[in-house]
């Protein structure tokens, strides 16, 4: 009883965490909303017995990953982002269609037939279990795994990497730094921070 | 413990990751300027030995790894294909990237990595194994996209296919849980059996039409193909040879897997299966908007993406119909229509010179006077997309439609017929402003390089092997339906 | 098993409530009368020059991904850590071609420089 309380409670949060996600206009905000929904994720993994997965989500997800949404945010100075005719057609069309397409799938789930409800807690599966699927049964897509791996690291590398020329010199130091001081200076920056300084 | 007969039925793969392995550790001891060079022969060797090892495996048949993958003569087509695709495409690119100053050591090496995610892709009976080489044939691709990091039109290609495309991902991975849930293994031989046992629920429905919708998404089927004319036209040309062929053919090889052998029980025994109208409707309204996109293009690289929407539909027609038959002739449209796109697409990236100047239809014109034997060659090409007997495109669609009529799909059949007849034009149009149009501009005649000349022989060889002597190929296609089906 | 976690849960539980309590009670107790400048970021009176939010370079964002995916591969030492004497010899050859595979990617990009800040 005590397990299907917290479950419920956890399910709300996440979903209000979600929404609030959508809702919020600036990145950072959202960012932070987006921590709650893994944070109560992870909860509801734990609950339903998923130990490892619940402390991946933790240390992965809500810790590794969550720094990278922020350094993203960070490194495009994002601001608040402005509304636009497109989003509100997404908001007047979209929502209802989620929302139908969403219960949907709740209406077959809940009638399928083979589909009983687990027992919270019932199922088991902490770091003995997941070593014995993945080194065993599972152990093709482990090591393909690592593959992936691999074209993440140079896919960042690549695309990230500051874009040189071959026949190019580099620029000489003076140059960059007018060039650095020139892009300092853009006065849509400046009317932002005087008008918030104002307010 | 692992038998050695398993690690036979993953060769090709292992041969690709080692090679991708070499080019990234060589990569960075040789100077940026002189690299291409030797990395590109070395991407090249593992990509011959990867089509050298799938010809090995045809001695090895059989399920490997606790049955995640099995080597039959299905996995070996499609693993031959992507092999060789990726071979022509890495010998065609030395140029390029040199012109285009494309950092040599990533570019081979994702092309070989995400071979590997191809070819594990036809062999792979094992929804997880399936989705892990998905995700490891896309992301690859994602990148590729983007490698002109000069030009705004591949970071935007790269940014827009990367976000559609792992939003589909994630249809497919729902589409694979609730198939989970809806039968009890992630297995497709289980799958199978769990759904002849009791009847295919309605949660199954629901899991076909997610992962149809993620499958459909990455072979450019409408109406999930909005993605394509702008990923097309930014991207590296050779890369989009690459991606409109290999990884799109290797997802036809999994909605094969997926749709065929989970369903074969009724599809035996000649009952339609659940997902029939899906492929019914995706087929004709590909076809449609395809070539009805592909009449008011004017550049070329957009004109040949809606030409992809529209093959797409026509491998979909073949879906549609009789099962054996069926999977026989879109193995052999999926052979035919990469040797002919990537041509296709190889001259049109030769063509374009450095910073893909040249891509409208009007600086094609006069290109059969100035170049005449590049001029024929891409003539060839087309000729083979539109369909015209002796190419391999004919008899392409001759299998498909043929089959589409065995099983009485008359209407669907005549759409595609329609189409092909509409298709014609856009084609026509290029070879007419080639041969019969004067150019109205100086356009420098490029040398074609050893590679490009190598690549194009072997795409024009195909071509023609395969129109005018199918038999071969067609009889290996049967025979992999069958052990498919069983 | 969560009800070993009960626990945790009531650790969850303080650590919330205390900055929780602490927020509430001292809005009650203090006295409050704000002034523009004693909100301003530096409290000593230096009128701020420019924005906190200002743009990064692209360098933290290749640290911090290759941050993720390297810790995406700790995660997967863990389970087998815990299997380690089960799963023997060939356990630690399966182990040793995953990393052997990512560790070529380590060699990468250090050579490569992506590591270097220029």
């Amino acid at each position: 009883m005590l397990h299907l309380i917290l479950f419920s409670v956890f399910a709300v949060i996440a979903v209000a965490g979600a929404l609030n996600l959508l809702v919020q206009r600036h990145p950072i905000s959202s960012a932070l909303s987006l921590i709650v929904v893994m944070g109560s994720l992870a909860v509801e993994y734990l609950l339903l017995g998923a130990e490892f997965v619940a402390a991946i989500q933790v240390i992965i997800y809500a810790g590794a990953i969550m720094v990278l949404f922020v350094f993203v945010i960070m490194l495009l100075n994002a601001g608040v982002e402005e509304r636009t005719k497109g989003s509100k057609v997404a908001l007047i069309l979209g929502f209802p269609a989620m929302l139908v397409g969403g219960l949907l799938v709740a209406w077959v789930l809940l009638r399928a037939p083979n589909v009983g409800s687990v027992n919270v807690g019932a199922m088991y599966g902490p770091p003995k279990a997941i070593g014995w699927l993945l080194f065993h049964d599972f152990l093709l897509p482990f090591e393909v795994t690592s593959v992936l791996v691999l074209i993440a690291i140079m896919g960042a590398v690549v695309l990230a990497s500051p874009v040189r020329s071959r026949f190019s010199r580099p620029q000489p130091e003076p140059e960059r730094q007018a060039l650095k001081a020139a892009a300092g200076t853009e006065p849509a920056h400046e009317e932002t921070v005087t008008a918030r300084r104002s307010s | 413990m692992i038998a050695t007969a398993d690690y036979i039925r993953i060769l090709p793969e292992i041969v690709l990751t080692l090679f991708g392995l070499i080019v990234m550790f060589v990569d960075p001891l040789l100077p940026e300027s002189r690299n291409v060079k030797p990395l590109g022969i070395i991407a090249l060797i593992g990509s011959l030995g990867a089509v050298a090892a799938s010809i090995y495996q045809m001695r090895y048949p059989g399920p490997a790894f606790w049955n995640f993958v099995v080597v039959d003569n299905f996995s070996i087509f499609f693993h031959l294909l992507v092999t060789i695709a990726a071979a022509l495409v890495i010998m065609a690119s030395f140029e390029y990237l040199r012109v285009q100053e494309i950092r040599a050591g990533e570019y081979f090496g994702l092309i070989l990595f995400g071979t590997v995610g191809m070819a594990l892709m036809s062999s792979a009976v094992e929804l997880v194994l399936i989705f892990i080489a998905l995700e490891i044939s896309s992301i690859s691709t994602y990148i590729l996209a983007g490698f002109r990091r000069r030009d705004a039109g591949s970071v935007e290609s790269s940014l827009k296919y990367f976000l559609l495309g792992s939003f589909a991902t994630a249809f497919f991975l729902y589409g694979i849980a609730l198939m989970f849930g809806a039968t009890g293994s992630t297995d497709i031989p289980q799958i199978a059996s769990a759904l002849r046992l009791n009847g295919a629920p309605l949660l199954a429905y629901v899991a076909y039409a997610l992962m149809f919708v993620g499958l459909g998404f990455k072979i450019a089927s409408a109406p999930f193909h909005v993605w394509t004319p702008d990923v097309y036209e930014g991207a590296p040309s050779p890369v989009v040879a690459f991606m409109s062929t290999a990884p799109k053919m290797a997802v036809f090889a999994v909605l094969l897997r997926i749709l065929f052998v989970t369903e074969s029980p009724s599809l035996l025994a000649g009952s339609r299966p659940v997902w029939f109208w899906w492929v019914w409707g995706s087929a004709a309204v590909s076809m449609t908007l395809g070539n009805l996109g592909a009449l008011v293009q004017n550049n070329v690289k957009r004109m040949l993406a809606y030409s992809a929407i529209a093959h797409a539909g026509y491998l979909l027609v073949a879906f549609a119909a009789a099962p054996e038959a069926g999977i026989s002739a879109a193995m052999f449209y999926a052979a035919s229509y990469t040797a002919m796109n990537l041509g296709a697409f190889i001259v049109v990236s030769h063509f374009a010179n450095a910073g893909e100047r040249y891509v409208t239809l009007d600086d094609y014109t006069g290109l059969g006077r100035r170049s005449p034997l590049l001029a024929m060659t891409l003539t060839i090409f087309l000729i083979s997309l539109i369909g015209i007997p002796a190419t391999a495109g004919f008899f392409a669609k001759f299998y498909v439609f043929s089959a589409a009529l065995k099983a009485n799909l008359v209407w669907l059949t005549i759409i595609a017929v329609v189409n092909s007849a509409i298709g014609a034009y856009y084609y026509l149009r290029v070879i007419v402003a080639m041969y019969m149009r004067d150019s109205t501009q100086e356009i420098p005649v490029m040398r074609v390089p050893a590679g490009v000349t190598a690549t194009l022989l072997c795409s024009v060889a195909a071509v023609i092997y395969l129109g005018i002597l199918p038999g071969r190929v067609l009889e290996f296609a049967t025979r992999s339906a069958q052990s498919l089906l069983r | 098993m969560p009800q070993n976690y009960v626990p945790i849960f009531l650790f969850m539980g303080v650590a919330f409530a205390i900055p929780a309590v602490t927020l509430v009670l001292f809005k009650l107790v203090r006295p409050e009368n704000p002034h523009k400048t004693k909100l301003m970021p530096y409290e000593c009176g230096i009128t701020p020059l420019d924005d906190a939010r200002g743009r990064y370079t692209v360098r933290f964002y290749i640290v911090a991904i290759l941050f993720v995916v390297f810790d995406v591969e700790t995660i997967f030492l863990l389970p087998w850590a815990v299997r380690f004497r089960w799963l023997g010899k060939f356990g630690l050859l399966e182990m040793g071609i995953f990393l052997g595979i990512l560790i070529v990617g380590y060699i990468w990009i250090w050579k490569k420089g992506a590591l270097e800040w220029v």
